[in-house]
């Protein structure tokens, strides 16, 4: 029998550590839902997601019973819809963010990802209207999330689409400023987007997956804090370890969610995403987890080495936990979902240039801050070629979810409620990018010898 | 299937024979037996056979949780399989 002890651990854990699963997210490919009318595409997405997961909450619900660990979200995501509505003849897509939404809801899930489009390498006509309509899909949705991919390291960088997604986001913030410009967190700009990410807003289900699918997404950045409390001042072998060890823990539990619900629903299994995502409650922090490194506060020198550390760390002790793991898999850095950040940041610690810096060896990229709301959308398409070009180069995923919050200046706070947080509004630079943006083409694949 | 039945919260007399009983009405077979008093604060972790009981999952974790509530004790009832999976490699 499992010890005493270890019961308890467990127990402590969920209880007090905030162990928690983050999301089980089924994936459904819509690519037999195209149709020329519009309104039949919508029609079709709206019955097939509703019939594929319409005991997806049910489920998760019944493990989280029997299994005793909270399953924060169940989520869906989508085939890019771009794909799919490239073949309606109407200008405005909208009408097909509207059927997702309305099947989330009636799936009971809080966010539907894949109001999307792929356009690393160029634009078909269909990820153009796609583009176009997504301020008008998050202003009018609920629970829809966008995501567009603007580069990846075999095809360079497409800096016409980096300049459309700075007026785009500018746009979204303008429809939703009554909610602080809420729409934007709900849509990221991706390098290298993966097609099996289960985290929103930037969840999709890439053409390469089958028909639907199973994956689940681990937290359990107190779980790792904790764990570190106990190793005061050892040295950094032992730390690398611990985390380790916290990882194969936390993922395990993943893995076993991630079986059960795959059987019950009788979908394949897909991934485990090994991600410590934080929130904005108390003890979930990823940068309070840097602190207990020996930082003072996140942002200060020392903190990206910290966070290479974790984040390397996190992935080798999960790896040998799953059968398959994928998806994002490392450290989320999110400013307004994570309590740490959000004191780091409004205390002038953290700035835009060290997360950027931070985001070349965490899990994803600039994830949730909030700029001043008179930021241009060259600026905003300038910061969206740079954290690009750290994917492009590194081979890895970065993504910009930025929030340009309409009639804030620096010193203000934009409040989104629930996991999106509040997000300080931090600084930008003020000189131009303008003729850098205006240039447009593609920035070509960076080669892979005579690496410097 | 065998689950873990917890229970913590502070000392009293009678603890262990209320839960017992309230597990034997539901059919439920105790396989193992393990607690802690410490300073007061009262800790019982039970190994249990939920295989052979007709009362459904859904109704002992119920039972067990309004048992608790109504005792002033934190009681819960969980499958085996996420401490195996856990602490068993």
């Amino acid at each position: 029998m499992i010890s005493h002890k270890e019961i308890l651990r467990t127990l402590a854990m969920i209880d007090n550590q905030h162990l928690d699963i983050r999301t089980i997210t089924m994936g459904i490919s819509l690519l037999d839902c195209a149709h020329e009318d519009i309104d039949e595409c919508a029609r079709r997405i709206y019955e097939k997601i509703v019939r594929k997961a319409e005991n997806l909450v049910a489920t998760g619900c019944a493990i989280e019973n029997e299994l005793g660990i909270p399953i924060v979200n169940k989520r869906i995501s989508v085939t890019p819809a771009a794909i799919v509505a490239g073949s309606c003849r109407a200008d405005d897509l909208t009408p097909i963010a509207v059927a997702m939404d309305k099947a989330a809801k009636e799936c009971g899930v809080n966010f539907i990802g894949g109001f999307s489009a792929l356009v690393h390498k160029g634009f078909t006509e269909g990820d153009r209207r796609l583009i176009a309509s997504i301020p008008a899909a998050l202003a009018s949705t609920e629970r829809v999330c966008s995501s567009v991919n603007v580069a990846t390291t075999k095809a360079g960088i497409n800096m016409d689409a980096v300049a459309l997604m700075g007026r785009v986001i500018k746009e979204t913030a303008a429809l939703t400023a009554a909610d602080g410009g809420l729409g934007c967190a709900k849509l990221v700009v991706f390098a290298n987007a993966v097609e099996d990410n289960p985290f929103m807003a930037g969840a999709f289900h890439g053409v390469g997956e089958p028909e639907c699918v199973i994956n689940v997404g681990v937290s359990g950045p107190g779980v790792v804090h904790s764990a570190l409390k106990k190793v005061k001042g050892a040295s950094f072998d032992v730390v690398a370890e611990t985390i380790k060890r916290t990882a194969f823990q936390i993922t395990r539990m993943g893995q076993l969610v991630a079986q059960e619900a795959s059987r019950r629903l009788d979908v394949p299994f897909g991934v485990v995403d090994l991600s410590l995502a934080p929130t904005p409650a108390k003890g979930d922090s990823v940068a309070r987890i840097l602190e207990e490194i020996g930082l003072e506060t996140c942002g200060t020198h020392g903190t990206t080495a910290a966070l290479a550390m974790l984040n390397d760390a996190v992935k080798k002790g999960g790896v040998m936990a799953s059968g398959h793991v994928g998806g994002l898999s490392g450290a989320f850095i999110p400013v307004s979902e994570d309590e740490g950040m959000i004191a780091a940041a409004s205390g002038g610690t953290l700035t835009l240039d060290k997360l950027e810096a931070m985001t070349c060896v965490c899990s994803v990229g600039l994830d949730m801050i909030a700029v001043p709301g008179d930021t241009t959308a060259e600026t905003i398409s300038a910061i969206i070629a740079d954290e690009a070009a750290i994917g492009v180069v590194n081979t890895k995923t970065t993504a910009v979810r930025i929030i340009p919050a309409p009639g804030k200046v620096v010193g203000d706070s934009v409040e989104f409620g629930g996991l999106l947080g509040s997000a300080p509004v931090m600084p930008v630079h003020q000189e131009s990018s303008v003729d850098f943006i205006g240039r447009g083409g593609r920035i070509p694949a960076p080669m892979h010898s005579l690496k410097n | 299937m065998r689950g873990i039945v917890t229970v913590v919260g502070n000392d009293r007399v009678g603890i262990i024979a209320e839960v017992c009983t309230l597990l034997a009405s539901m059919g439920v077979n105790i396989l193992d037996i393990n607690q802690t008093v410490m300073q007061g604060f009262f800790t019982m972790t039970m190994l249990v056979d939920i295989g052979n009981t007709e009362t459904p999952f859904e109704t002992i974790h119920s039972s067990l949780k309004k048992k608790g509530e109504d005792t002033g004790l934190a009681i819960r009832i969980q499958r085996e399989d996420i401490f195996n999976a856990m602490y068993k490699v």
